[in-house]
């Protein structure tokens, strides 16, 4: 008798729970950041509904400072597979031209990242959104269900989750209350890039290590991606071999120095490095809580 | 442990390879609040190099301001996450992760031991197939090792590792570690759990967790992770017989029909015979379609579409099971149910039931008896309220197909969810059919309601006044009554108070009695309307669930739902029998409006405000009402 691998089981289960979370809502939509975790998902759900298409759209978040390499990726992927791709960016934060050099880290992702995602989800009447978060990422998501409830303002209540049993998800909602469902929760890091390796599935080039130009500023590297980044006085870009373990909006996303131009190079400098993922991201610093903060106030 | 392979530097590719052959086991942790389950936890994490360097900086800061180890790292902050629980010390809900060694990768449902989180555990045990159970070797088998161990036997789990945690306390005594096994095994045989391993270990110190410890000379057993690396979870789902649930029909074209879905148990090939339940179609399959080609052969776990040789009818929610071991079909069960919500179960009241990829109306019973999880005892009861579990008659309002839970927990496992908030409340687990859909039969009657109304010359009627206590329900009602016996048809009145001299004089108003009230008041009036008669109810009735419940008793356009909607300061000045000032004196618990819940009808087909109408007014637009329908 033939026994499943990990990732076999891995795979047939996030694809039960996309099959179930589409059939039970009405406007259901997959959020797409253009990551691994992303590209991941995306493949899962074109197994989920073959022979058909996924019967739902994609939405990016955009921030208007994501790598140039990640626009293109993403707008390449998207017509390759024909699919629908929404792209939206929290108008305010074009009129107030927010960013994160004036504004802040903080005040930047809150206002492109966690209020775009609230109007864009309002503005199509989306009542189920797909997301790629993973519970091994970070502490407050080992706990978070894979069908998780949001109230009409968005937010996540830790303590008025629902039990989740078996694989018998309760998608059910109230008027103005929507669903996010994490089709990827019971995957890691590890599980992630193996996958990628396996189905061969394209992922943006800036995971691959190349010659980029970076500047040293706040104990990380950042890549000079295009002529908004004001450099300050003694900075001057160079150029080294780096390569981005985590993808967000470039001057918030941190470089690891690195050799590594294959999958299996690094899926090695994944499991022989000490530090982890998210610690490129420049959110996460200011205290262990923060993330659970950020989810409460609508961050996915 | 995990990450130490020689070969990720050397040769990654053949390191990746072996990785790709692990098996996976998904186990739960469950002990009370001081067992030191975080820590055991962490302690895996750790020894697995799962903990990074900037993970354990951050972990030597939070040691420092709220760990319980003094100057040592608090492994057990590594896996307690939310910031409310860290104030108050304890784990609050199920978190869930993830660590792997050289042969297995693990999934470990972190559940917590504190009383009131029952429901927890339920959830993190009902994927699991081993449970490690915490003992501190100080205190020995307790009352929360008994719960545990129970709701472990009862979400089906067979494989149990005791773990003898803290044994550094008790200077790692034999005489301790072999005292608590047995008394354990005692109890656990009552249970039927069998397969039972006890290792001593502490969590904290690290003895015995991946290294035989020299501080237990004694012991010649396996360590806890080379247990868990080898113990054998009979997965005999393969060999069960097959079923696929169908989530989604899958029709991307109209040359295209298949059947998207997950494999709960068995094998299936193109060529098998299978049938549709609960329709009883048979057909054959004829492809097993994945987006990676054409399959011979799916087996259990795996997610596919199938295609059949005929054009049969088959919805989400249907199963497509082996020809010649399909499952039973059936609508009303003895079943375990886990009440989840901080709202009692109501018996009788409708809530919904999902059930593999079905959603079906269910009501349940009262229990027939409530087991203790502590003693495993029998006791009586009226309901079952948070985190208490009874044995109970269930109805299903569709014929479903079914396995026992103790076969197929995906077959015999159901969620309840309330219709109105949308919540899981409580879980059933199905045990056996207590009525079979081959052997229900109405008793067909030859003089029928048509017959009956037809020599009254009136169509039949239920009509359900509802509104707060001393809305001028009866007195409407009364009106109403005496117009249309004025004009010669046959009617009778229901008034709440007088049924409650006689055939409800048992209930109390509590919201269980209040839903048996209405049902029974519901069960009597569609009799009188199967008799022909326009029947008046008088009931208060303040949940919308029962009236839909009394509405589907009837046919359609029988229901007339008449909402006498008087505030209830009106009603409360009016108060014409004194119940509203012995109310507010506390002397009538569960008085509706003051401390017991109205819901307001949302679409009545008569809304009545009294404010703006007087009751001859009321009455004749009634009767107006009823005289101007349709004939059924």
């Amino acid at each position: 008798m033939k026994t499943l691998t990990h990732l076999q089981r891995l795979e047939a289960e996030s694809i039960h729970i996309m099959r179930e979370a589409a059939a039970e809502s009405e406007r259901p939509v997959m959020l797409y950041s253009i990551g691994k975790d992303s590209s991941v998902m995306l493949r899962l759900a074109m197994k989920a509904f073959y022979p058909s298409k996924p019967p739902f759209p994609l939405l990016h978040v955009d921030t208007t400072w994501k790598f140039r390499e990640m626009y293109a990726f993403r707008d390449r992927t998207a017509h390759e597979l024909g699919l629908d791709l929404l792209v939206h960016q929290n108008p305010e934060c074009v009129r107030l031209g927010i960013n994160p050099f004036d504004h802040g880290s903080a005040t930047h992702t809150d206002m492109w990242k966690t209020e775009g995602l609230k109007q864009a989800l309002d503005l199509h009447g989306f009542d189920l959104a797909f997301g790629g978060a993973r519970r091994d990422e970070e502490k407050s998501r080992a706990k978070e269900r894979v069908f998780s409830i949001r109230s009409p303002q968005h937010r996540w209540d830790p303590k008025r989750q629902r039990p989740e049993l078996w694989r018998t998800y309760n998608a059910r909602t109230n008027p103005g209350e929507t669903v996010r469902v994490f089709p990827l929760s019971n995957w890691t890091e590890l599980d992630v890039w193996q996958y990628i390796k396996l189905e061969e599935i394209p992922i943006v080039p800036l995971y691959f290590a190349a010659p980029r130009p970076v500047v040293q500023r706040g104990g990380m590297l950042v890549m000079v991606d295009d002529d908004r980044m004001p450099l300050e006085p003694g900075e001057t870009p160079e150029k080294k071999s780096v390569r981005f373990r985590t993808l967000g909006c470039y001057p918030l996303t941190g470089a690891v120095e690195s050799t590594a131009d294959t999958l299996a190079d690094i899926i090695r400098e994944m499991l022989l490095t000490t530090t982890s993922e998210r610690q490129g991201r420049a959110i996460d610093h200011d205290s262990s809580a923060s993330m659970e903060k950020k989810k409460q106030e609508g961050y996915f | 442990m995990a990450h130490t392979d020689s070969r990720i530097a050397s040769d990654i590719e053949s390191y990746l390879a072996a990785q790709q052959e692990k098996s996976l086991l998904r186990f739960i942790t469950c002990g009370s609040v001081d067992d030191g389950k975080s820590t055991l936890i962490g302690r895996f994490l750790y020894e697995s190099k799962l903990v990074f360097e900037d993970q354990l900086a951050a972990l030597e800061n939070d040691s420092k301001k709220d760990g319980t180890q003094g100057d040592d790292i608090d492994l057990a902050l590594l896996v307690d996450g939310l910031a409310a629980e860290r104030e108050q010390g304890i784990t609050i809900d199920v978190a869930y992760r993830y660590f792997s060694t050289e042969r297995r990768k693990f999934v470990v449902a972190d559940t917590p031991g504190h009383e009131q989180y029952t429901r927890n555990m339920v959830t993190g045990a009902s994927t699991a197939d081993l449970a490690v159970i915490l003992i501190d070797a100080r205190k020995g088998v307790l009352t929360q090792t008994r719960r545990h161990s129970h709701l472990v036997a009862l979400l089906g789990i067979r494989h149990v590792v005791l773990a003898i945690n803290k044994l550094d306390l008790v200077d790692y005594s034999r005489d301790v570690f072999e005292r608590i096994d047995a008394e354990y095994r005692t109890f656990a045989a009552e249970l039927g759990l069998s397969d039972i391993v006890s290792i001593p270990l502490s969590a904290l110190r690290g003895d015995n967790i991946t290294q035989p410890s020299p501080n237990t000379p004694w012991y010649s057993g396996p360590t806890l992770v080379q247990h868990l690396e080898t113990v054998e979870v009979d997965d005999d789902r393969a060999s069960d017989p097959f079923r696929l649930i169908v989530q989604w029909v899958n029709r991307p074209h109209l040359d295209f029909r298949g059947f998207s879905g997950v494999i709960p148990s068995g094998v299936v090939r193109p060529g098998d015979r299978v049938r549709v339940l609960p329709s009883g179609a048979e057909s054959t399959v004829a492809r097993i379609v994945t987006y990676d080609g054409d399959l011979p052969e799916a087996v259990a776990g795996q997610s596919v579409t199938l295609t059949l040789t005929d054009e049969v009818d088959v919805s989400r929610g249907d199963i497509i099971a082996a020809c010649d071991a399909p499952p039973a079909i059936a609508d009303q069960f003895e079943a375990h149910v886990v009440w989840m919500s901080e709202e009692e179960m109501l018996p009788g009241r409708r809530y919904l039931a999902k059930i593999g990829a079905r959603t079906v109306g269910v009501s349940v019973d009262h229990p027939k008896y409530q087991v203790n999880v502590n003693t495993f005892e029998h006791t009586a009861a009226r309901t079952l309220g948070l985190n208490q579990i009874g044995v109970c008659t269930v109805h299903f309002d569709r014929l479903t197909p079914f396995d026992a839970y103790q076969d197929n927990r995906d077959l015999g496992g159901f969620v309840i969810v309330d219709r109105l908030t949308n919540a899981t409340v409580g879980v059933g687990l199905l045990h056996f059919a207590l009525r079979r859909s081959d052997n229900v039969h109405w008793q067909s009657l030859e003089v029928d309601k048509s017959a009956r109304a037809a020599l009254k010359q009136q169509r039949p009627a239920v009509v359900w006044f509802t509104g707060l206590s001393g809305a001028g329900k009866s007195t409407i009602a009364n009106a109403v009554e005496q117009r249309l016996h004025s004009l010669g048809h046959h009617t009778y009145l229901l008034d709440g108070d007088n049924l409650r001299h006689g055939l409800n004089r048992d209930l109390g108003f509590t919201p269980a009695d209040r839903v048996e009230n209405v049902r029974r008041s519901a069960a009597v009036a569609a009799l009188m309307a199967d008799s022909g008669l326009i029947t008046l109810v008088c009931l208060i009735s303040p949940y919308r669930e029962e009236r839909r419940m009394a509405r589907d008793l009837v046919a359609d356009g029988e229901f007339v739902e008449v909402f006498v909607d008087t505030p209830l300061e009106v009603a409360e000045a009016r108060d014409p029998k004194g119940l509203y000032a012995k109310a507010r004196r506390g002397e009538l618990p569960n008085f509706t409006g003051i401390d017991s819940p109205y819901e307001a009808p949302e679409e009545p087909e008569i809304h009545i405000r009294t404010a703006e109408t007087t009751e001859e007014e009321a009455a004749e637009q009634i009767v107006a009402f009823l005289l101007n329908r349709p004939a059924g």
